[in-house]
């Protein structure tokens, strides 16, 4: 088969799974919240509610896309699209198996960093075009934060480049048959998991959102789809940072020979997915103040000692 | 409840060259009226230099006395301010009143004495045009700017069918929208300093953290408070003029929406002070029916508060938990009185209806289904490490602030001062129960959760004597003035037929009189002062409520910390709008 034929039916069918995943995690978030909260959760349209996601869906794309009058138009338009676009992006760089991989970059980890700073683009801008105090300060709040915590994100994933030698991946997953790096890489996988939470401004660190201080922070001004691409922009987010999670601490595809390696990738990522929305579930939000010096305080010393410790291993078993 | 008269004579020894009148109340509290020249220099005495000192300005109001009949012995006024001082020492009150004249007197503020007063002296110049001489800030505070005339005076329309047919054409509406912009220097406060412009944002009436109607103006520096103003009176409905036109019994169920998480606490807060009125002895069974659902639903009301302080820094889920609970406190408040939230189900002299067939196991099941859960919620919440990073040390203040502002309740017992009425002056037959009054250290906002989480233990404990000690009897006094009246004999005898008829097609009529008896609600000290003028209905009703002090404190106590603490301080004072509005 034609390799560039091959590449696009890949791609297209990354971009139609991904997206249905990330339009049905929002029937998946709603519907294991109401299970941990004792409650029903949207049970009524189809069977078990499943077909709440098209019912969102036609709501959301018929709502009155009202920009305000005081926002700055063009930028207010454009930044809800790039947060979508610079996850999508990264979706191209995951091995979801050996066969389906668009592209396997040597510089895949770096490539999967630099989207997600382009990321804050979008909050800020979105944020900032709102033209609204409580947008603004959303908006400070996420800057702060996104910046801060994709130092400790890269620091943390370092050890790992060391232990394999490459950036690439699909060699990161081949290097995880012996053993998966979430053992010898345990507090690496940790920061990891808290930068990505923080970086994709889930609960416990929404602070940029913050619904009860600055009421939706920086997507207040936002209604209809606009809103809908940050809501989505927010689902494609858990799904890439646990699909990431699974790639680079519980070896990607790779599992016992019973089940297929994309439906392993899958399950995996589903369990980290289900992870995040049982941390929404449980644990109240930090004050802005308090995330900082957690930050720079605890993850930062932490990871750069991870960092210490696997580069003296790797020397000492040389 | 014994009040402290000795001082009336170390009054009169201090301030012997003063014309103190002393009036009696049914109430017990001593009343001295004094020289309005006089009232700044009296307070001052009672809150810093008498023997165990008044510290405490528990209410300030005033009445329009323009067309009361019954005054006898008392100094011509047209107007009065009257002021309600406690002291924690004696354990006893004090009222001081003032007599204005004319149509639209001026009284000194007292401001300079108690600072808490600023906010009743507004009240009182909105609502009866009394002008007070140096308050710092002497403007509208639950009407609206534009609004013409002072509701409480009695000239004033008590109904829109008085008013004639409402309009609103734009230009009022323009100018109505432009009354609500905020100007900071119109509230003393400065756009920036040297080295700082400082951001006003507007908070409310419509954010999801303020619990209800409450605009807040915060002065910020980036994310830091450096001063709020207070912008209350969206859920102001006019219930001190409502219970100008109500007759006694009628007004009861006006009574539950002050405070709407408190339910019949509030008809009790409002029938102590009237039984006292009417001299109404309630039997024993009567008392601990009310007590057992009063403390039904203090746990009613702490499981919502739980739930959305939990929600207000960020944990979403156990405001689920404790609203499955609430719905086991309500199953019980349902099956005996019928109703959910405003029951209004006590009356004068009892309650509406004895206890149902079966309301043992209601409450048994609910004595079990408690305890449990609250160890969960200790758990879940109070241990909780990000939740106490969030709380403890945020929104501090010391008793002594505590009492300079008015503080009650939990609040107050937070911050280490034991002070419950329902111990201290055991009322409806409190001292029967055997319970604790927890109380805080530090007065931030963990202590105010601690506490309260610790007082539905207490409750439960309560609940359960009640359901071991239930006493027999009827549930409604045999005194004439219980509403609706005893049926049994109506068509026996004329006098009892009689009675019957005018008490239910009238109601009752109170002899005159004053009384305001303190009583320990929820949120924290109640007090409704009922003036009778011998007729069905009150001449004056003033609500001392809980939460307009606490709603005052929160700039002192918030300053120097961010919207986000700001947002735990308001959580943790369990305020109710409709309870600081009225």
């Amino acid at each position: 088969m034609n390799e560039v034929v091959r590449a696009v039916i890949i791609a297209l069918g990354i971009l139609i799974v991904m997206m249905t995943i990330a339009a049905s995690l929002i029937w998946v978030e709603r519907r294991a919240l109401a299970l941990w909260q004792d409650r029903y959760g949207p049970n009524r349209v189809g069977p078990f509610g499943l077909a709440q996601v098209l019912a969102d869906m036609v709501k959301i794309f018929f709502k009155e896309d009202w920009i305000p009058k005081f926002a700055d138009r063009k930028v207010f338009v454009v930044a809800p699209t790039i947060i979508i676009m610079t996850v999508l992006m990264s979706f191209a760089i995951i091995p979801y198996t050996r066969e389906i991989t668009l592209v396997d970059l040597n510089i895949g980890l770096l490539f999967f960093l630099g989207m997600s700073s382009l990321g804050v683009y979008s909050v800020v801008l979105g944020g900032w075009a709102s033209n609204n105090k409580y947008s603004l300060l959303g908006t400070l709040r996420a800057a702060a934060q996104m910046v801060s915590y994709e130092v400790f994100m890269g620091l943390s994933l370092m050890g790992i480049v060391m232990i394999t030698g490459s950036f690439s991946l699909v060699d990161i997953v081949e290097a995880q048959r012996k053993v998966w790096f979430f053992i010898p890489q345990i507090i690496g996988f940790f920061i990891f998991t808290v930068a990505g939470i923080a970086e994709t401004h889930r609960l416990p660190f929404d602070l940029p959102e913050a619904e009860s201080e600055l009421i939706s922070g920086f997507h207040s001004e936002y209604s209809g789809m606009k809103f809908g691409m940050f809501f989505v922009g927010e689902y494609l987010g858990i799904t890439l940072i646990s699909g990431m999670i699974v790639t680079l601490f519980f070896g990607g595809w790779l599992g016992p020979a019973f089940l297929p390696p994309v439906v392993w990738f899958l399950l995996k990522t589903f369990v980290f997915i289900l992870f995040f929305v049982l941390l929404r579930a449980s644990l109240p939000r930090p004050r802005y103040d308090q995330l900082m010096s957690y930050g720079w305080k605890f993850l930062l010393p932490l990871s750069l000692l991870n960092l210490i410790v696997t580069g003296a291993v790797l020397l000492f078993m040389k | 409840m014994k009040h402290d008269f000795t001082v009336v004579e170390e009054l009169k020894t201090k301030f012997s060259a003063l014309e103190f009148v002393e009036q009696t109340t049914s109430d017990g509290v001593p009343t001295l009226w004094v020289p309005k020249e006089s009232i700044v220099e009296v307070l001052g005495y009672l809150k810093n230099e008498v023997l165990k000192p008044y510290r405490m300005l528990y209410d300030l109001g005033a009445i329009d006395e323009r067309e009361r009949k019954h005054r006898e012995g008392q100094p011509i006024s047209d107007f009065t301010v009257f002021y309600l001082l406690m002291s924690f020492e004696r354990n006893s009150d004090i009222r001081l009143k003032i007599a204005l004249k004319g149509e639209y007197p001026t009284a000194p503020s007292v401001t300079r004495v108690f600072q808490n007063a600023n906010w009743y002296e507004r009240e009182a110049y909105d609502m009866f045009g009394i002008k007070f001489d140096g308050h710092p800030l002497l403007r509208r505070i639950l009407m609206p700017l534009w609004w013409e005339g002072h509701p409480l005076r009695k000239e004033h329309p008590a109904r829109a069918t008085e008013m004639g047919p409402f309009q609103m054409p734009e230009d009022k509406s323009i100018e109505e929208q432009e009354v609500y912009e905020f100007k900071p220097e119109h509230w003393g406060l400065k756009k920036s300093t040297e080295t700082t412009d400082f951001m006003f944002l507007n908070l409310g009436p419509q954010h999801p953290g303020t619990h209800g109607v409450l605009r807040l103006v915060l002065q910020l520096d980036g994310e830091i408070i450096v001063d709020i103003v207070p912008d209350i009176g969206f859920h102001h409905r006019g219930q001190e003029k409502i219970a100008e036109r109500q007759s006694w019994h009628t007004y009861l169920p006006y009574t539950d929406r002050v405070d709407y998480l408190a339910g019949v606490v509030n008809n009790l807060a409002y029938l102590m002070s009237l039984e006292v009125l009417g001299g109404i002895e309630i039997p024993e069974r009567a008392k601990v029916i009310r007590v057992m659902l009063c403390e039904v639903f203090r746990i009613y009301n702490h499981l919502v508060w739980l739930g959305t302080f939990a929600q207000d820094v960020g944990q979403l889920s156990p405001v689920f938990y404790t609203f499955t609970d609430r719905e086991k406190a309500l199953s019980i408040i349902e099956a005996v009185t019928g109703f959910r939230m405003h029951p209004g189900w006590f009356r004068i002299g009892g309650t509406a209806a004895d206890l149902p067939k079966g309301w043992e196991t209601l409450v048994r099941n609910f004595l079990d289904w408690m305890p449990p859960r609250l160890k969960e919620y200790d758990k879940m919440v109070m241990g909780n490490r990000i939740f106490k990073a969030r709380t403890v040390g945020v929104g501090l203040f010391n008793v002594e602030e505590a009492i300079e502002w008015g503080i009650t309740g939990p609040n107050l017992r937070a911050c280490g001062l034991e002070w419950d009425l329902r111990k201290r002056r055991p009322f409806s037959g409190y001292d029967q129960f055997e319970f604790d009054i927890p109380i805080g250290q530090n007065g931030d906002c963990y202590d105010r959760a601690v506490v309260r989480m610790e007082e539905m233990r207490q409750s439960l404990r309560i609940i359960e004597q009640c359901l071991k000690n239930m006493p027999e009897g009827p549930y409604k006094s045999s005194n004439p003035l219980t509403t609706p009246p005893i049926k049994d004999r109506t068509m026996m005898d004329i006098e009892t037929l009689i009675n019957h008829f005018l008490n239910v097609s009238w109601g009752p009529v109170m002899p005159p009189g004053e009384s305001g008896v303190a009583v320990e609600t929820i949120k924290g000290i109640t007090s409704y002062y009922l003036i009778s003028d011998g007729s069905t209905g009150a001449y004056r009703n003033h609500i001392r409520t809980p939460s307009f002090a606490h709603m005052q404190m929160v700039p002192f106590m918030s300053r120097s910390y961010t919207i986000a603490d700001l947002m735990a301080i308001l959580g943790s004072l369990d305020f109710v709008l409709a309870d600081v509005d009225r």
